[in-house]
């Protein structure tokens, strides 16, 4: 069955991608569940928890206000925290209890906006789907409402978007993909979304160009290409040499206005490699592999882009359909989170790469730094792949 | 001083032991000692756990036991919305569960299935779900449990726990030299009076904690008598009660010198054995209370509802000794509302603090004064390294409890600790990948 596991873990669900993508922005978000949802953010998902406060709260959600249908409790609790708050903006988000009982939250959002006087909007999510889903929509919802329309294009001005730790576990690698970005010439006028606040990311309507890091980044630069008309490019700057292409992407796309996904660069010759992990940091890792002359595909769990799939790879999701592929592939060796190896088939070398929004803590002080050349000299602190 | 719709803080003196604070959003603070019930379901040997839930609820379980080392004793089957609508639901699980124990290879003895809060409001038919399991598994005894927080008003998840882990005992003969400790997560302190009083008897005692083969659970079943000292063990009580015919005695783990020897005498009374004289044990804990108080002085004390099952208890004890106890983190009074009573007429500019309201999110940032802290929480929100570390008594109990935390109150004062790693250990007491 697609949604039994024996022993993986399954990834960080919609609810942790919402409170991820907005933890630093100052707002409040608040999650209508009982409890745990909130509590296995706080514990598993969020690196920052224990080091930045954030406005994440948890409504509490009992029986009797589930069985009576009591979304004013809610409501009221919302808009009584926000006073005391003070939040930039009020975000609400669902987990299955109030799937499961029909809360609409586009009208509880509404009705928290006129109760607070503070920007409210809702997020779509039910604790069933997996972080992207949640973060992407976030990130979108952020980016409409408060990223202004060009005063000016800054001509190698770039956006970094789809910034998050769950994603970038190692908290150097962000700040070290904008020192990447400006050694490159370019200058960074906002992360969407760490290390930058909502009257930062106002600005980013200014960039050139937006460089998508993750695939929950891509709804965002969607719409930033379709509204204002900047074009985006998809990848992680991972390895000297597809970093050297993503950079000469970026310039490329800031000239032509038109997309680019070097991440979905493939080898078709040489050693056969699996990557297992998120749509674009995995497809960069595969892109970097086959600049090295190796035949690496990407097996991505997480929503994803089609578009951003290429032939060989797979979206294999469940534990049994991943067993199936890799025995089908027979990889020499798998690029994959630790946990992965209960499923590997037995005698592939696995070369282990947390990922903080699968293993959560369990491999914290070993989240890796894979910014331009650091990805080639951890490879070959791994043994290489040669 | 802000003045905030729902403040965080509240005198004693204006406090209502039934519910102190206004409910609201709840904030999560880092602090993880507290057991959750996968850290309990693995207290019964060779049992293999299977949780059936959304992902956002399953992540947490399932990372839970990834941290404790013991990923290999927990499966999962995830909910989709098409589940709870398209009349698959009792399949689906039965189909699932089938899946995971033919690819464990082995049976274990015992599935303690759990379901959520989805199941119960979808009407799932649990009873056909574990007929039809135990239809196919005969060898594997499947156990009906909850991962159903929204249901916690009218049991909380830890009592349902508790009560759904002894579901598996199957009537035996009696022993009428065995009994039990009921609703522990941890073993006992051997010192305890408690013990001392069963093993002086000549009794076997079976406690879950202590238990290292299935087996060992099952012959549970045998007890002539079962003894909980924990508020969230009355389910278990009445449930195996109910379908063993073990009557049950509640012994409290009180932090009141008369309390105590009330327990000893009704222990006694129903193991039919003279009640021995634990003067000296009593001595020795007033002296362990003066000597810390000697030590820590007119130093502001903290104490948690996270360390004790009492906390008000505790802290009526502890102002009787002088100590200076100003603060306490909790939402409500328990089973030691009397306690609560007397703090509110005799120490009434004792300050409550919630422990979940979104107004303590800055708490840690702004404490008043060097802090002594009993309890996790109270560590973390006065940001204290001076602090007793454990949750839910830590097996603890009687007079020699009480001289055990005054014991390791100085031992906190003298000897301050790094919080941070202590308080992220999730669950106290168990294995942790953090600590390698």
């Amino acid at each position: 069955m697609k949604q039994t596991a024996r022993i993986i873990p399954c990834y960080a669900a919609d609810t942790s991608g919402v409170c991820a993508a907005l933890y630093e922005l100052g707002g409040m978000v608040a999650v209508h569940d009982a409890s745990g949802v909130n509590s296995t953010y706080a514990t598993h998902d969020e690196p920052r928890w224990e080091d930045m406060q954030s406005m994440i709260y948890v409504s509490g959600l009992t029986e009797l206000d589930a069985i009576l249908g009591n979304d004013e409790k809610f409501i009221a609790d919302a808009a009584a925290a926000a006073a005391d708050q003070k939040p930039r903006f009020i975000a609400v988000c669902g987990s299955p209890m109030p799937m499961m009982i029909g809360v609409d939250f586009d009208a509880v959002a509404a009705e928290i906006e006129q109760r607070s006087g503070i920007r409210t909007f809702a997020l779509h999510t039910n604790g069933m789907h997996s972080y992207p889903e949640g973060a992407s929509e976030a990130l979108l919802a952020i980016t409409k409402e408060y990223v202004l329309p060009p005063a000016e294009t800054i001509r190698n001005g770039v956006n970094i978007l789809g910034a998050l730790p769950l994603d970038f576990g190692n908290p150097e690698e962000i700040p070290d993909i904008r020192v990447w970005l400006c050694k490159n010439g370019f200058s960074v006028i906002s992360c969407i979304a760490a290390g930058d606040s909502l009257d930062t990311i106002a600005k980013a309507g200014n960039a050139a160009v937006n460089l998508v890091v993750s695939y929950s980044g891509l709804a965002a630069a969607e719409y930033l290409y379709d509204r204002f008309g900047i074009p985006y490019v998809c990848g992680v700057p991972f390895g000297g040499v597809f970093s050297q292409i993503l950079a000469d992407s970026l310039r490329h796309a800031a000239e032509s206005g038109q997309p680019e996904s070097p991440c979905t660069s493939r080898g078709t010759s040489g050693r056969s490699i699996a990557v297992i992990g998120e749509n674009l940091i995995g497809g960069s890792i595969a892109a970097q592999l086959g600049c090295m002359g190796l035949a690496a595909h990407l097996i991505c769990p997480l929503p994803h882009s089609d578009k951003l799939l290429m032939q060989g790879d797979a979206d294999a999701s469940s534990e049994e359909e991943i067993e199936q592929y890799l025995a089908q592939m027979q990889p020499c060796a798998v690029i994959a989170d630790p946990l992965y190896r209960f499923i590997l088939p037995k005698g592939t070398r696995h070369i282990e790469l947390p990922h903080y929004a699968f293993s959560g803590r369990c491999f914290e002080r070993q989240m890796q730094n894979l910014t331009g050349s650091r990805f080639d000299a951890w490879l070959s602190q791994n043994g290489g792949l040669q | 001083m802000q003045q905030y719709e729902k403040p965080p803080v509240i005198r004693m003196a204006d406090a209502d032991a039934g519910s102190a604070f206004a409910s609201g959003l709840e904030y999560n603070p880092p602090v993880r000692g507290m057991w959750n019930i996968v850290h309990m379901g693995m207290l019964v040997p060779e049992a293999h756990q299977v949780y059936a839930c959304a992902q956002g609820c399953l992540r947490g379980v399932i990372l839970t036991a990834a941290e404790m080392n013991q990923l290999d004793r927990l499966s999962w089957i995830s909910l989709t919305e098409e589940d709870m609508f398209n009349g698959t639901l009792e399949s689906s699980l039965v189909e699932g569960v089938s899946e995971i124990i033919e690819k464990l290879g082995t049976h274990p003895p015992m599935i303690p299935l759990f379901l959520s809060c989805m199941h119960l409001f979808a009407g799932c038919d649990f009873d056909s779900v574990l007929a039809d399991l135990s239809a196919r598994y005969p060898d594997i005894t499947f156990v009906d449990c909850y991962m159903t927080p929204t249901m916690r008003l009218t049991i909380s998840p830890v009592a349902q726990c508790s009560r759904q882990l002894y579901m598996g005992l199957q009537p035996l003969p009696q022993n009428p030299k065995a009994v039990n400790l009921i609703g522990c997560d941890r073993p006992t302190d051997e010192h305890s009076e408690l013990l001392r009083i069963i093993r002086g008897a000549g009794l076997i005692l079976h406690d879950l904690p202590l238990c290292k083969t299935y087996a060992e659970y099952l012959q549970m079943a045998e007890s002539k008598l079962n003894i909980a000292y924990l508020p969230t063990a009355h389910a278990a009580l009445d449930a195996l009660e109910e379908k063993l015919g073990i009557p049950q005695l509640y012994l409290p783990a009180r932090f009141d010198f008369d309390g105590l020897r009330e327990n000893y005498r009704m222990l006694c009374d129903a193991l039919e054995i003279a009640c021995p004289d634990f003067s000296d044990e009593a001595a020795a804990a007033d002296a362990a209370l003066r000597a810390a108080k000697e030590t820590i002085g007119e130093t502001a004390v903290a104490v948690d509802y996270t360390a004790v099952s009492r906390p008000f208890e505790l802290a009526k004890l502890l102002c009787e000794y002088g100590f200076n106890v100003k603060y306490i983190v909790a939402d409500a009074a328990g089973e030691d509302a009397d306690a609560f009573a007397w703090l509110k007429e005799n120490r009434p500019d004792i300050l409550l603090y919630s422990p979940t309201n979104v107004n303590m999110l800055h708490q840690h940032e702004k404490a008043p004064e060097p802090v002594l802290a009993v309890g996790q929480k109270a560590a973390y929100y006065f940001a204290t390294d001076r602090f007793v570390n454990f949750v839910v008594n830590g097996g603890y109990y009687g007079f020699a409890g009480i001289k055990a935390i005054a014991e390791l109150m100085q031992d906190a004062f003298c000897n301050p600790k790094d919080r941070r790693p202590l308080l992220r250990h999730k669950g106290y007491g168990c294995d942790s990948c953090l600590l390698s």
